[in-house]
């Protein structure tokens, strides 16, 4: 393998993508499954428009955002389990013996969330746009709306490599997904952060990030060009991001270390 | 000379329980993801989607936490099932299934013993969602006659749901038939009236709604918590049925097991 980054980290990248179009078990999942809760919630939660000051009179608009959040979920899963089976496999080991530069090694098992995150974001767009749902944004905001929607799936795909470099075992990866899922599900998911009445779920989903999240594409998909909302959804992406890289490269050279 | 005397179905399923639930109390790793499933749902769907009680035409006596309770209740009995059948495949994919096939002298003993540590692993979730509801201020209208017969449809759902997982993962033999006992029973669950009555819903979902054995579960045990029983002959006649039905599943299902050795 050549030394320069470039080559290490496009050598990388081109096994990380292929292993994931190899594995439809990572694809078909997380393609179907946020799509199945986006058709039956936005069907048995219609009537939440009814209240006063729901924002649009589409839940499934409003529903549209969900899926973009679930499918970042698996990338956590994907990417860690990914790299558990090259630390089980002995795969890092031999990497350790290559020059490879740690941030080669992250930024190309990167790739593979790359691709499942594009591929979701078109798949769960298009689907919601025929199903109905509204972009107020237009064209452009369809653009923005993949572009965040990568770059999330990205961020929390670090933080499935740091899970992975810190426990080294798939099994210990997939347990952690629960742990995630609570992020999801205590935000402003189901309905607008004004309108959960409940005191203590507001305060925590005012808290959590991923309401914001939601918020960046909720302001794409229903008011229009929102820029505070977007610049906190792709700010609050990038810190994900920087942290979980930051996070990942310290768990690398412990592990790396440690062979 | 005379040997031991083979054991019976009921010493083999308490011994095969015995194990079943010793793994899911010892196992932090089984057991957290069993309370903390539950847990989440009704954290979310109680307390986030409170507003809901506030929709035209949502009358529900007891408030939305007891709507909500009810489903999660429901949803906890099935997945009790759905996580002991995740348990059948990986012993059987790690080859300790077929040491249970050499050792049971009556097999259907195996099942049952997996139908019944599904049942206290169910109890301990039961426990635990419960007190966290009560905790909440879930408001409770029925008589305690009718409080344990929701309990008791919790009860027949796990069975129902165990069994159907048993069918599949003994013909599996592998922890990668979980999607296949997981991916229906989450379908059956939230094709239901979750969030909403069913007078509530409209369009496909309504349609699909009408038709599930779920929605029965689902008002009758609502009824129950509301003290306003309704449906009940027609739940409990679905709650009887599944079970009877599934255990037809599992019981070829364990003949495949045998025939594969």
């Amino acid at each position: 393998m050549s030394g320069s980054l470039t080559t290490q980290v496009g050598q990388l990248a081109h096994r990380s993508v292929l292993r994931t179009l190899r594995q439809p078990a990572q694809i078909v999942p997380a393609l179907i499954f946020p799509l199945f809760l986006l058709a039956v919630n936005s069907g048995g939660l219609k009537d939440a428009t009814n209240l006063p000051g729901f924002p649009t009179d589409s839940y499934l608009t409003f529903a549209l955002a969900v899926p973009f959040m679930q499918g970042a979920l698996f990338s956590v899963m994907n990417s860690g389990t990914d790299l558990a089976r090259d630390i089980e496999t002995g795969f890092l080991n031999r990497l350790a013996l290559t020059p490879l530069r740690g941030a080669a090694l992250l930024s190309g098992l990167l790739a593979g969330s790359v691709l499942l995150g594009l591929l979701q974001a078109v798949t769960y767009l298009v689907v919601g746009l025929v199903a109905g749902a509204e972009l107020a944004a237009g064209p452009g905001g369809a653009l923005v709306i993949v572009a965040l929607s990568v770059t999330i799936t990205v961020a929390f795909g670090t933080l499935g490599l740091f899970a992975a470099l810190r426990t080294g075992s798939g099994e210990a990866v997939q347990s952690l997904f629960p742990v995630f899922f609570v992020f999801l599900f205590l935000s402003s998911m189901a309905l607008p952060l004004d309108l959960l009445e409940t005191d203590w779920f507001h305060a925590i989903a005012a808290a959590n990030p991923v309401s914001y999240l939601l918020g960046a594409f909720r302001s794409l998909l229903i008011e229009g060009w929102d820029l505070g909302a977007l610049a906190l959804g792709f700010g609050i992406a990038a810190t994900i991001l920087a942290i979980g890289m930051f996070a990942a490269s310290a768990a690398l050279k412990t592990r790396l270390v440690r062979t | 000379m005379s040997g031991p005397r083979p054991a019976g179905v009921a010493a083999v399923a308490r011994a095969v329980a015995w194990r079943s639930i010793h793994n899911f109390l010892t196992n932090p790793a089984f057991l957290l993801p069993s309370l903390m499933f539950p847990l989440f749902f009704f954290i979310s769907f109680a307390g986030g989607l409170a507003a809901i009680g506030n929709v035209p035409g949502f009358d529900f006596p007891t408030g939305y936490t007891a709507f909500q309770f009810v489903f999660v209740l429901l949803q906890s009995a099935a997945f009790g099932g759905v996580f002991t059948g995740f348990g059948i495949a990986r012993d059987f994919e790690s080859g300790f299934g077929r040491r249970y096939m050499l050792a049971a002298s009556n097999r259907s003993g195996i099942v049952a013993g997996y139908a019944l540590a599904a049942l206290v692993r169910a109890f301990v979730t039961w426990t635990v969602l419960t007190a966290v509801a009560l905790v909440a201020g879930m408001e409770i209208g029925g008589s305690a006659g009718e409080i344990v017969a929701l309990y008791v449809l919790a009860i027949f759902v796990n069975l129902a749901a165990t069994l159907w997982s048993a069918g599949v993962a003994l013909r599996v033999r592998s922890i990668q038939g979980g999607p296949l006992m997981q991916f229906p029973t989450f379908l059956v669950l939230f094709l239901a009236p979750v969030y909403v009555p069913l007078s509530l819903l409209s369009g496909w979902i309504h349609a699909i709604a009408s038709v599930n054995p779920v929605t029965a579960l689902l008002e009758a045990g609502r009824g129950f918590i509301s003290g306003d029983p309704t449906v009940v002959a027609l739940a409990f006649a679905i709650a009887i049925a599944l079970p009877l039905l599934f255990s037809f599943w599992a019981r070829t299902g364990l003949r495949r097991a045998e025939a594969a050795g």
